[in-house]
């Protein structure tokens, strides 16, 4: 077992060092369909997550169990319907983009915008606990004491966001059912260590985990020390 | 706010490349074992130099690309099962079905040979000394071409280990891939095409331990969707790939894939 660790990382290394063009089309593959994702399911998730936070009404604390739930929902399960969605017998068929990264990025968009909703509305949560008499003395609206809160609470949000990146990152049973893992075309790291694993090359797919996982760690790394310094500056 | 957020969303999506839209591109929807065998890796970038049209492989199983093909999500298929896709035609989901390469299947097992396999050659004779020990046996389950081979030499053997709920039989429900990964692991006899077999790198014990039983032939064939069902099905661009397969230029390509000297398939278009 140790052998084919070690197999592993030599493998993995020589990949880095050859610069081998299809593992460089398959990295960039996983970055662009997973940041794309996480932009979006941001963009969706944050706001949601911010106004469900600060807002209360009947059934509220329904679409807080449903949000929280949204977080389990099964990959697998998600490709499936999007891929019924999306195939050419399906209601959004006409589009066209099954087999293509943008079906991907729709699956995993999915995936990731209840984990930044029900992240972003626990911490907005805690600072509209901390805030409200504040706002509500001052009459602010829903709107407005979203976009204060969410800026206030930007570090910790941080965390909700690369939270959703790294489930996208990691992603595999959701894009092979929509995505088809073709090769030059809609092969990332995560299938084309599904497909290594199938064909046998056990190394190999260990090796190209281990470039995943280090990946991973330098963008974790990067944001990290960016939120240092940001913090830094703000003080 | 929603609407904003989803504008955004389009906006993004819109950018994101629907691929080398430029080039003209087919997708095909094909097997585990013409994709995992390298074959394509091979094959398709002489067509692409021969036609300049790029074709994109979706490999899943026989019954999955089937599957695809009849919601028109492929433009070709090519699959290893000749009475499913004869099948296909006849409900009007194809046309055009031509046999391309063939092979065999091979069964595989640990070299202890707990069932005393060697020396057979009537698979069904094997099946039966398999269920009789019994010896530990990894089905595909996956209703793939290979799946429904395997399926059928049981029937011929007379012995049903699904209804009988056998604990030797192992139903993983899995591509070919998965299913020698499982019987490398457990030690277990299994049935595989023989062009994942070659290309197989986790043999661990396993070896082959019958082949060449007419039984064990497999017959690959490619089709085209049919484009009076699905009228968006790239017909033109399709039969261009079917036509260059089957002629004598695609035919040599395919003789002349070999891994370490050996041949994986055989065409046979006529």
């Amino acid at each position: 077992m140790s052998n084919e660790i070690i197999d592993a990382l030599a493998r993995a290394l020589r990949l880095i060092a050859g610069v081998d063009p299809t593992l460089a089309d398959i990295v960039l593959l996983s970055l662009r369909v997973s940041l794309a994702a996480t932009v979006a399911g941001t963009l969706i998730g944050l706001p949601l997550g911010a106004v469900l936070a600060v807002s209360r009404f009947a059934g509220r604390g329904a679409l807080v169990v449903l949000f929280n739930a949204l977080m389990g929902l099964p990959p697998v399960v998600v490709g499936l319907a999007v891929y019924l969605l999306l195939s050419r017998s399906g209601a959004l068929g006409g589009l066209g983009v099954l087999f293509t990264p943008t079906a991907m990025v729709i699956a995993q968009t999915i995936l990731i915008a209840p984990i930044v909703a029900s992240l972003a509305r626990q911490v907005i949560e805690d600072l509209w606990a901390q805030h409200r008499d504040l706002f509500l003395s001052d009459g602010v609206g829903i709107v407005r004491r979203s976009a204060m809160l969410l800026s206030l609470g930007r570090y910790s949000l941080v965390t909700a966001i690369l939270a959703g990146l790294g489930r996208a990152l990691a992603e595999v049973g959701a894009i092979l059912i929509v995505g088809g893992n073709i090769a030059g075309f809609t092969r990332t790291m995560t299938t084309a260590i599904s497909l290594e694993t199938s064909r046998g090359d056990l190394p190999l797919a260990l090796g190209l985990g281990a470039i995943l996982f280090a990946l991973t760690l330098s963008i974790n790394g990067a944001a990290y020390l960016i939120a240092q310094t940001a913090r830094r500056a703000a003080l | 706010m929603l609407r904003r957020a989803l504008l955004a969303i389009l906006a993004l999506l819109a950018q994101m490349p629907a691929g080398r839209a430029e080039d003209p591109f087919i997708t095909v929807a094909s097997t585990t074992s013409t994709e995992q065998s390298g074959l394509f890796q091979y094959l398709l970038p002489l067509f692409q130099q021969a036609a300049g049209i790029t074709v994109r492989v979706v490999a899943v199983g026989t019954g999955q690309a089937l599957k695809i093909g009849e919601h028109g999500d492929a433009d070709v298929l090519l699959v290893h099962d000749k009475i499913g896709e004869d099948a296909f035609v006849a409900a009007g989901f194809g046309v055009g079905r031509h046999d391309v390469m063939y092979n065999d299947f091979v069964l595989v097992g640990p070299s202890g040979d707990p069932a005393g396999i060697a020396g057979v050659t009537d698979i069904t004779e094997a099946f039966k000394r398999i269920a009789a020990k019994p010896a530990t046996f990894v089905s595909r389950g996956d209703d793939s071409g290979t799946d429904r081979l395997e399926k059928r030499l049981w029937a011929a053997a007379g012995i049903d280990p699904v209804a009988a709920r056998a604990r030797w039989y192992k139903d993983i429900g899995s591509g070919m891939g998965p299913a020698l990964n499982t019987a490398a692991a457990i030690e277990a006899y299994t049935i595989s095409d023989r062009g994942t077999w070659i290309s197989f790198k986790n043999r661990r014990a396993l070896r082959i331990v019958l082949e060449g039983d007419k039984r064990l032939f497999n017959q690959y064939g490619v089709m085209l969707v049919n484009p009076a069902r699905h009228p968006h099905v790239k017909a033109a661009l399709g039969q261009r790939f079917i036509d260059w397969l089957v002629a004598p230029e695609g035919q040599r390509a395919i003789a002349n894939y070999k891994i370490d000297g050996e041949q994986l398939f055989f065409p046979d278009a006529s």
